[in-house]
């Protein structure tokens, strides 16, 4: 690690785990400007992207019994029945008595209400989403202090249903005033609004794994936390106060660890251990798959051996870096909130501070566009000063608007070598081809998509090929017949590439197949974000780059088979000819002699003939 | 009119046997010598087998049966055809031994013979029938048949009832057997695979062949042969190459005419007494051996249910598709106008009555009235 470089950002990091300090203070200007108004309990959560929809939940659960038909956009509504109540008196009169109703509804308790909503509907998955969040958070908190990540998961039995989870990273570890903020509530973290290429978005799993436990066996969460080898470690005993979405801290110490920084966190909860699909062992082998820089040791409650993939990288990747949003992936909404939210006091100014590749003279452009489409708006104005019609007709006028394509400098690909490398340790197969596409664009939003094939050695060669699916290096595990890129390898031509493969099916053969797409915005099929929606432009890059694969592969495949074939047949010739002697000999009572070369001869000529 | 098997006869079957066998050796040892010739002069060996599909025979009416057409699939022997030439070829060794040795084959025989083939050997028998076939077509064109390459059938021929002695020579020893189909009690005489070397004594006027044991049972034990003199055959069903060949060579030396009696439905017509007639269709060329030109259709005729006012059974839809595939691809049906009508009188109909049907009228009517009336007009017999 090298302190001098990043010696600036550490600090930062250090103090706060997830929230930069720019996080921090955004927040606070977001709920500054955003209404106060209604959802006072909100308070932890950021980002401009979910707000909405956060929004929208609670006041679906909060008040669906009074407001039966509350919409998605509810705060509007809200707002508007007030402004309106003067003209009529009786409506404001049921407003102020739905209002006395309406009571305000924690994160906490609202999770508590709806956990399938965060990944802990069964007790089988319970395991894995734990499991799953606290690996993103422990591979984010690393990768951005630089630190090259070791991950120690461990699942051990308390009873058949329950289980207790341990997950232990070598990051920079988290300072104790911040350990209640970032385990005990929901919702807090700095990912939400970031452009660029990250694993997780929500924030929210950590803390909900931890109130799953909570709220299922009584056992609070256990965090463990040393930023350096100096300092003793800090133990945090974690209850949530879920009305509040406070955290409690009911125990803390010092404590004596052996490891030098880094988080631990210790879950007790119920749930199930299972093998198979989307059990922990394959979440774990994908995230090993996806992140060659990773070393994970990994035991589970029923093999005796840990499980440990060493690292087959000592380079971090390249941070992704973060860019302002292409003009050509926004929104409506997103552009109205944008707008409200904005410094800027000019339409113009807005535009080419908020948006890449804005310049003065695509703003012009878009002027332009908006007179043809009807009504000119004049860029010089206030942003919140244009009327909603205004703003849709700009929306369109940019979208008609020609300009550059985003930067694509943002992503970061697995790469083709170390996509090799980590496909060989996990497979042991006898051939592996990789092949990362050139980023490309789908709505304004730069992506970039990689595939890996491994062929043969131990992989079952009567089966359906495995599929791994990655968005931003993480394994996606569920719905994989909805996602983009199951329906892509089912597209590709395998039998082109000498792979059976029934109609409509994925291939059939000692395959496994690695579809990594990297983007600052992947686009999910939903917001539980298992499976890549089928946008033309992924789709169409994901079979490019799974086509370039299997046609490496069909090179190899097929020059093994013609070595194979040509002995075969240098085996069927040995094989049978002496028949062919013996038969010639039998009926036309040749001599031993004429026999051998009859034999020698014929062979001579099939050999020959098998070159052609 | 009787026949006389003297040791001049017998020296001539002889003859002729040896003849035959010399011919069968002598197209075995020329098919492997140009085998052995192409690879002496490095060349690529090749075998060129009759294409064995309905879509390579005809009828030809002055011959009288279903003939292979000219068209031949070659074989040239490569990397891929190499086990199946081994296979052909030891197979035709096998076949040139059985012939010096004056012994015979079935095919599992040889699918068990194989066995000492090393690497040649056949796995199961459909491939050593297979290959069987292809050197049967192969030799065919030398007139060659199955049984003069020493493989006989599995299965078993028909049976025999009349005024027939059959003389039955061993010619090793040059004992002859007669055997009097007259002596058979209730019985019958079984006809045996090979029937090449049998030859016969016979007063009858003409033979019978019949489809359905039940029938055959019936006439045998009435004595109808004696009454009608004839001679009883019991097909039982569609009539295997020996009892074919059995017919003909009887009915061509005594001289007498073959009339079939069957089931009036397609099968009984399509099938059995075509088979009988002109040969079989999936078999072509080795019809010329197992046919009987000279036989007629004595019933059961459409017009007979008609006539007869025979209790009927619906047609099928195997029934219909039979008779409509007949008429629209079957050479010899396709050249009988008689054949033709009587075939589309029996689909208008849409019914099918069986031999036994007559019983309606009484057991015994099919020996009283049934017979005798048809007898007296064999010219009014379908072709």
């Amino acid at each position: 690690m090298s302190p001098t470089k990043s010696a600036k950002k550490k600090s930062a990091k250090k103090s706060t785990k997830k929230p930069t300090k720019k996080a921090a203070k955004k927040v606070a200007k977001k709920k500054a400007t955003k209404k106060a108004a209604q959802k006072r309990s909100t308070g932890g959560k950021t980002g401009s992207r979910s707000k909405p929809e956060q929004a929208d939940l609670f006041s679906q659960s909060s008040k669906g019994k009074a407001t039966k038909a509350s919409p998605p956009r509810s705060k509007k509504k809200i707002k508007k029945s007030r402004e309106t109540s003067g003209e009529d008196a009786s409506s404001a009169n049921k407003a102020e008595q739905l209002a006395a109703k309406q009571k305000d509804i924690s994160v906490s308790e609202f999770f508590a209400k709806n956990r399938h909503l965060l990944g802990f509907d069964s007790p089988a998955r319970a395991l894995l989403t734990t499991v799953r969040e606290a690996v993103d958070n422990s591979l984010d908190a690393c990768e951005e202090a630089e630190y090259l990540p070791t991950i120690v998961v461990e699942v051990t039995a308390a009873s058949e249903e329950q289980h207790t989870i341990l997950v232990r990273d070598n990051g920079p570890g988290i300072v104790p005033a911040q350990l209640p903020k970032i385990f005990g509530r929901l919702l807090y973290g700095s990912k939400f609004h970031a452009r660029k290429q990250t694993r997780g978005q929500q924030g929210i799993g950590i803390s909900a794994a931890g109130m799953y436990g909570n709220l299922t066996t009584g056992k609070p969460m256990v965090v463990t936390s040393r930023t350096s080898r100096r300092k003793p470690a800090t133990q945090v005993t974690l209850a949530i106060d879920m009305a509040k979405n406070q955290p409690v801290v009911k125990k803390e110490r010092e404590v004596d660890v052996d490891w030098a920084h880094g988080t631990e966190i210790h879950i007790e909860l119920e749930g199930t251990y299972k093998k198979g699909k989307h059990s922990i062992d394959a979440f774990l082998e994908q995230v090993s798959l996806a992140n060659p820089h990773v070393e994970i040791q990994y035991k589970n409650p029923v093999d005796k051996e840990p499980i440990i993939w060493e690292r087959v990288t000592k380079k971090l990747p390249e941070a992704p870096m973060e860019i302002l949003p292409h003009p050509h992936g926004v929104e409506l909404g997103i552009l109205m909130q944008m707008m409200k939210d904005t410094s800027s006091r000019t339409v113009s100014g807005f535009l080419c501070s908020e948006f890449c590749r804005m310049t003065p003279n695509v703003v012009k452009k878009v002027s332009e566009q908006s007179e043809e489409l009807g009504k000119y708006i004049d860029t010089d104005r206030h942003p919140r000063r244009l009327s909603s019609a205004d703003v849709k007709i700009l929306h369109k006028s940019i979208e008609r608007t020609k300009m550059m394509a985003p930067p694509t400098n943002c992503l970061s690909p697995i790469g083709e070598e170390l996509m090799a490398k980590t496909l060989r340790r996990n497979f042991d197969p006898e051939l592996v081809l990789t092949v990362s596409r050139q980023p490309a664009v789908y709505r304004g939003n730069p992506f970039q998509v990689e595939a890996g094939i491994a062929y043969g050695g131990e992989l079952p060669g009567d089966e359906l090929a495995s599929i791994f699916r990655f968005a931003n290096r993480v394994p996606l595990q569920y719905e994989q017949g909805a996602c983009a890129i199951t329906q892509s390898i089912i597209s590709t031509p395998w039998k082109n590439y000498e792979v059976q493969q029934a109609r409509g099916a994925l291939p059939t053969g000692p395959l496994a197949i690695l579809v990594h797409i990297a983007s600052v915005w992947v686009p999910f099929t939903s917001e539980s974000k298992k499976a890549v929606a089928g946008y033309d432009e992924i789709l169409k890059e994901m079979r490019l780059a799974i086509m370039e694969a299997g046609r490496k592969l069909a090179i190899h495949l097929r020059k093994k088979r013609r070595l194979a074939d040509a002995e075969r047949k240098k085996d069927y010739i040995k094989k049978y000819i002496p028949q062919i002697g013996i038969a010639l000999q039998d009926i036309l009572e040749l001599s031993d002699k004429q026999r051998t070369g009859a034999e020698s001869k014929l062979a001579d000529v099939l050999e020959k003939s098998r070159k052609m | 009119m009787t026949k006389k098997i003297t040791r001049a006869y017998l020296d001539k079957v002889r003859r002729e046997n040896a003849k035959k066998d010399k011919k069968t050796i002598s197209s075995i040892e020329n098919a492997a010598d140009d085998i052995y010739k192409k690879i002496q002069r490095r060349g690529k060996p090749l075998m060129r087998f009759p294409v064995r599909s309905l879509s390579n025979v005809s009828y030809d009416k002055r011959k009288g049966y279903l003939e292979i057409g000219r068209a031949r699939k070659e074989r040239t022997l490569t990397v891929n055809t190499v086990k199946g030439f081994a296979q052909t070829l030891r197979m035709m060794g096998l076949s040139r031994e059985l012939v010096i040795n004056n012994d015979f084959a079935t095919k599992r025989d040889v699918y068990y013979q194989s066995k000492n083939w090393e690497e040649a050997k056949f796995d199961d028998q459909t491939e050593s029938d297979t290959v069987m076939d292809d050197i049967e077509a192969l030799f065919s064109v030398d007139d060659v048949s199955r049984e003069q390459l020493r493989f006989v059938p599995d299965e078993h021929g028909g049976a025999v009832a009349g005024d027939l002695v059959v003389l039955d020579p061993d010619l090793e020893s040059g004992e002859i057997e007669r055997i009097d189909c007259t002596r058979f009690g209730s019985g019958a005489y079984s006809i045996p695979t090979s029937v090449e070397h049998l030859s016969f004594e016979t007063g009858a006027k003409f033979i019978l062949a019949i489809e359905t044991g039940g029938v055959f049972q019936r006439l045998q034990s009435h004595k109808f042969w004696k009454t009608s003199n004839c001679i009883l055959i019991n097909m039982a069903g569609v009539p295997t190459r020996s009892t074919r060949r059995f017919i003909r060579r009887l009915s061509e030396q005594a001289k007498i005419p073959v009339y079939a009696f069957v089931d009036c439905d397609p099968y009984g017509i399509s099938n059995i007494y075509r088979t009988l007639k002109v040969g079989s269709g999936n078999a072509a060329h080795i019809n010329r051996f197992f046919c009987v030109p000279n036989a007629t259709y004595l019933g059961v005729t459409p017009q007979d249910i008609i006539d007869y006012e025979l209790p009927t059974h619906p047609l099928k839809d195997v029934d219909i598709k039979r008779a409509k595939d007949a008429l629209k691809n079957d050479p010899f049906f396709k050249s009988k106008k008689q054949w033709k009508s009587a075939i589309e009188q029996l689909l208008s109909m849409g019914v099918r009555a069986e031999q036994q049907a007559l019983a309606m009228w009484g057991l015994n009517y099919v020996i009283e009235e049934y017979l005798p009336q048809k007898l007296k007009n064999p010219g009014k017999f379908l072709p």
